[in-house]
This record gives C-alpha cells, sequence and structure tokens, in this order.
C-alpha cells in the first residue's frame, strides 16, 4: 500500500521504551481513539500539529524526536 | 505481545457501516415492492408514498437500534469521535454533497417536464439512497487507506 504521508514516527518505540505503553493508553492520554493511534504508527494518518505535540508531551520528548520529514525528494 | 494489540473498527467507523448498510437495504425492500408493481399497474395507481416513507423511517429506526447494540457491545468506545473521525466524515459528507447536487438534476428534469409525481419522488428517493452509499464508500475508504 503506498503510504499517504511522508511524515514519519517513532510512536511504537517510544511506547516500548515507556513501560511497553499500549496503544489504548495512549490514546486515553492524547484524548483520541485507539484507532487513530494505530492508523498514525502505520503511517496512514498524518496528525494535526495540536495532535502531534499532545502525543509528544505524553512521552515527555520534543516533537521531532516523535515524527520526521524527509528533507529529500 | 502487549504493545501492538488488534485493530478493531472504531465507534464512528462502525456508524458509518450502519448508516450505508441500513440504507441500502431499507432502499431495496423499498424498491423490490413499488418496482415489482412497475410493469402491471399505471403508475399513477401505485401507492408508493406508505412504503417510501416506511422505508425512509425504517431506516433510521433500524441504524439508531444497531448503534445503541454496537454501543452496549463495546461501552467503553461509545460515542468516541476525534479530529480523524471530523475529517473523515467531513471527507464523505463533501463528496455526499457532489453527488446529491448532480442527482438532483434528475427529478428537477422531471418536474420541468412535468412526469408524474410517482417518477419525480422516487428519483429523489434514490438520490438520497445513492449520496447515502457513495458518502459512507468514501468514508470507510478513507479509513481505510489513510490521508
Amino acid at each position: 500500500m503506498v503510504r499517504p504521508t511522508r511524515v514519519t514516527n517513532d510512536i511504537r518505540r517510544l511506547r516500548f521504551e515507556h513501560t511497553e505503553m499500549t496503544q489504548a493508553e495512549l490514546a486515553d492520554k492524547v484524548g483520541v481513539t485507539r484507532q487513530t493511534i494505530i492508523a498514525i504508527e502505520q503511517g496512514r494518518y498524518s496528525p494535526t500539529l495540536e495532535m502531534a505535540f499532545q502525543i509528544a508531551l505524553a512521552f515527555g520528548v520534543p516533537l521531532e524526536h516523535v515524527f520526521q520529514y524527509p528533507d529529500k525528494e | 505481545m502487549l504493545y501492538i494489540e488488534r485493530n478493531v473498527m472504531s465507534f464512528e467507523k462502525k456508524n458509518t457501516w450502519i448508516y450505508g448498510l441500513t440504507a441500502v437495504l431499507s432502499a431495496a425492500a423499498y424498491f423490490a415492492i413499488a418496482g415489482s408493481q412497475i410493469p402491471t399497474t399505471p403508475v399513477t395507481q401505485i401507492d408508493y408514498i406508505v412504503p417510501m416513507i416506511a422505508a425512509i423511517a425504517g431506516s433510521i429506526v433500524l441504524s439508531i437500534l444497531a448503534i445503541i447494540a454496537v454501543s452496549i457491545a463495546a461501552p467503553s468506545e461509545a460515542d468516541k469521535r476525534d479530529e480523524r473521525d471530523r475529517l473523515v466524515n467531513r471527507r464523505g459528507d463533501q463528496v455526499g454533497l457532489y453527488v446529491m447536487s448532480v442527482l438532483a438534476i434528475v427529478p428537477l428534469g422531471l418536474a420541468f417536464a412535468e412526469a408524474e409525481h410517482f417518477w419525480i419522488a422516487n428519483s429523489l428517493y434514490l438520490a438520497f439512497v445513492v449520496t447515502a452509499v457513495v458518502s459512507s464508500l468514501v468514508k470507510i475508504t478513507t479509513y481505510r487507506r489513510g490521508f
């Protein structure tokens, strides 16, 4: 499947590093549905800037530690 | 492993399926009843109003019951929606609006041509059904493929 967004993320790794946080726990912290967290992890949804910051806050890391964007075409 | 969970449908995606399916089921029942009379009965004598109202009301009641059943089955997910759900809904509704705008030309044309009320009402109802189905399909596809 072609990824609809070029934004990549390390949410899965960060969840694992944060006491194996479940997708449901992260969803509750951010205030979204678990399916949205799954969609973001799989690169099927690019969150708004506000939600991206909320996810970074949930892990206590800067935004760029969670989301990356390739600098080459 | 704990940190990868099963991907079940969100409450909003289930609602989208319910909305689309109930529209199709009620329309199929209605057109089976009203449409089957067309070859044998003049359209002016076909009693289509009561079956059409019943189909529309039935569709609403059926979808409400299905949503209640879905809410009872997974109470923790019930009525949960977020920015992604709202964007998916907006996209589906936008496409639905385009479809309805185009399909509305048919009953309008029939009215201009002074066609029987039967054809005007039925083409309008069909336009609503097609709009509901297309809108639901766009939402389901958007949920699946992402954006």
